[in-house]
């Protein structure tokens, strides 16, 4: 036992000190050169310079962007995959971020920001997630109990219906709103609002301990959710719990980011084969290794055209797929 | 004087609303394993786990220790009462890691860890089912028969007054049916735990029961609930499964022997 979390504490600091140098690397390096030794003079001394304003108002929150909106969908895919100990879930099949893009979209073809304010967006990307939560939630309910097959599939099929309605608005939009959605959809972490960066921050860090709270109830959900019962867990309230964390998770993401495909997916599966399936040490892993591969992944989307930019999610994507599949067939994947 | 453990009055249940059981009565006395046995369909194991508390009953009590189990939190059950399944989910992780599953119930809240003692429990019930040396192989990589002693070591850790079991033998072998039940056969004697065992095998239901319970599929409910012999019996087998059985008693235990006989009937010199 002292043997495992010496273990668990060397996993831990590992991966923080991955997540500071990635951080680290995004903070150096960009379309406007700031040379590595004059980093620490700037950031003391140097505080009304152009390359003051570059590294604190545009590199740092976008990383710390990248930290909530990572960590957040590494843990929602740890939760998801868990919950339904379906190696294949992940945010997006069970409808949440379809929601949330929908909610989004609408947001933009009506202009709703422009009266409201720039809030307008993580409320209706939150809004049209917790509104596919509820519909797949009062679907699959059955006497009672979550059905997760039937989940899955609700969860499956409102995520079409909502690309579907997403794509209906694209058709109608006018141009400037089609260029706005299609950005936002492929996702981006070029927030400028620092208050939407606090809150997704502060609801990833919320999400997080709620996590650490059923890591008991997850371990041992995998020896099935009848055993669980028998081992004394309340499954339906658990698996409520989590659900909702999942998609308070996934919701403030899609919101602020847009879509990042893969995060929630890949995560999850590569640190259970770095780390192993409890889920005392995967969920702070997933969330540690979510967040640095999100920053390292936007950090290829904006230097490796420069000056131009690509959409994060798309790197993610293609960087995410292709690892995934050569570890699919380099190892066994487990749940 | 003899204590009865568990107790059930009246019970009906069934899946949704397809009543399977109806007006179940029975009592287990502590210390005591009852076996359940019944046709396919009859319920044994829907009677089995609406015990454990996974389906709830329709109707009827189930009493353990003078409560109401349904009335008794999830958490404290699970201090009382052990399942062990017939399949075993797979499950990623270490045997080790498994049976220290069965000690959740004790955790206490906020507790992270597992405390030396819990570890200690662990390896003293892996020890007793003679899986100690497997402890560090994943779950998954084990034999059928290792995963039920395994199963079995999980349970044991939550220390309970009552285990449950849905058919731990089927699908095994023979040498690993006699040594599983040769095991459960044990705790009763050496931890003092009392239990109810579905048993499709009536060879063996006989001869490890202290009391067994038929199911009878066409009425719902209890055939009989007696001692082994006066259960198994030529006519009560005609009834309920409606095959003819030759009951043989054991020369050896005196406990009742079933031999089926083939209906084309052969010479028995071979010729």
């Amino acid at each position: 036992m002292e043997q495992k979390i010496q273990k668990w504490m060397l996993v831990l600091v590992l991966l923080i000190v991955f997540l500071v140098l990635a951080g680290f690397l995004a903070l150096v390096i960009g379309s406007s050169r700031i040379p590595f030794q004059d980093m620490m003079g700037i950031l003391v001394n140097g505080k009304d310079t152009a390359s003051y304003h570059i590294l604190t108002g545009i590199r740092l929150p976008r990383i710390i962007l990248a930290v909530a909106v990572g960590g957040s969908l590494g843990v929602a895919g740890t939760l998801l995959q868990g919950m339904f100990r379906n190696p294949l879930v992940e945010p997006y099949t069970l409808g949440i971020s379809g929601g949330a893009s929908l909610g989004v979209c609408l947001t933009i073809v009506f202009g709703l920001h422009a009266r409201v304010g720039v809030i307008a967006y993580p409320v209706s990307g939150f809004a049209g997630a917790g509104l596919v939560i509820l519909a797949v939630y009062a679907l699959s309910i059955r006497g009672g109990a979550l059905k997760p097959d039937s989940m899955l599939l609700t969860g499956v099929m409102i995520s079409f219906v909502s690309s579907s309605l997403v794509m209906l608005l694209m058709a109608v939009s006018k141009s400037d709103d089609l260029h706005n959605i299609v950005f936002w959809i492929m996702g981006s972490l070029d927030e400028p609002d620092l208050t939407l960066i606090k809150i997704v921050s502060a609801g990833s860090i919320l999400g997080l301990v709620v996590s650490l709270f059923h890591c008991h109830s997850l371990n041992a959900l995998a020896l099935g959710e009848e055993q669980a019962t028998f081992l004394g867990i309340d499954t339906v309230r658990t698996k409520r719990i989590l659900f909702i964390t999942a998609s308070m998770l996934t919701g403030l993401s899609v919101s602020v980011a847009g879509i990042i495909m893969f995060v929630g997916l890949i995560v999850p599966h590569f640190m259970r084969m770095v780390v192993g399936s409890d889920y005392r040490i995967l969920i702070i892993s997933s969330f540690l290794g979510g967040s640095a591969f999100l920053i390292l992944c936007d950090l290829f989307a904006r230097t490796i055209i420069t000056p131009l930019e690509l959409p994060v999610g798309v790197i993610t994507g293609i960087i995410g797929g292709i690892v995934f599949i050569y570890v699919l067939g380099k190892k066994q994947v487990r749940l | 004087m003899t204590q009865i453990l568990l107790e059930t009055e009246g019970l009906c249940t069934g899946y949704g609303n397809t009543k399977i059981l109806d007006n179940i009565s029975f009592k287990v006395n502590k210390g005591k394993m009852v076996g359940i046995m019944g046709p396919n369909g009859s319920g044994k194991t829907t009677l089995l786990k609406t015990i454990a508390g996974a389906i709830l009953p329709m109707a009827g009590n189930i009493i353990l220790q003078g409560r109401d189990i349904t009335k008794i939190p999830l958490k404290e059950r699970a201090k009382k009462i052990a399942v062990v399944m017939q399949f075993q989910q797979a499950a990623y992780m270490t045997v080790e890691e498994y049976v220290m599953m069965g000690r959740l119930p004790f955790f206490k809240p906020f507790q992270f860890f597992e405390a030396r003692e819990d570890l200690d429990r662990v390896h003293k019930y892996l020890e007793l089912t003679h899986t100690l040396e497997l402890k560090d192989l994943p779950f998954n990589r084990i034999s059928g028969g290792e995963r039920q002693l395994v199963s079995i070591a999980r349970a044991l850790v939550q220390e309970p007054l009552l285990l449950l079991l849905d058919e731990p033998t089927s699908h095994l072998d023979i040498g690993h049916q006699k040594k599983i039940l040769d095991l459960i056969d044990s705790l009763k004697d050496t931890l003092g735990i009392t239990i109810v065992i579905v048993l499709h095998d009536l060879n063996l239901a006989g001869e490890y029961s202290d009391t067994l319970v038929m199911l009878d599929e066409t009425t719902q409910t209890i055939f009989s609930h007696d001692r082994p012999e006066r259960v198994i019996t030529k006519e009560t087998i005609q009834q309920i499964y409606h095959t003819d059985v030759l009951i043989v008693e054991n020369p050896i235990t005196a406990k009742p022997g079933i031999f089926l006989t083939r209906q084309k009937q052969t010479d028995p010199q071979g010729g």
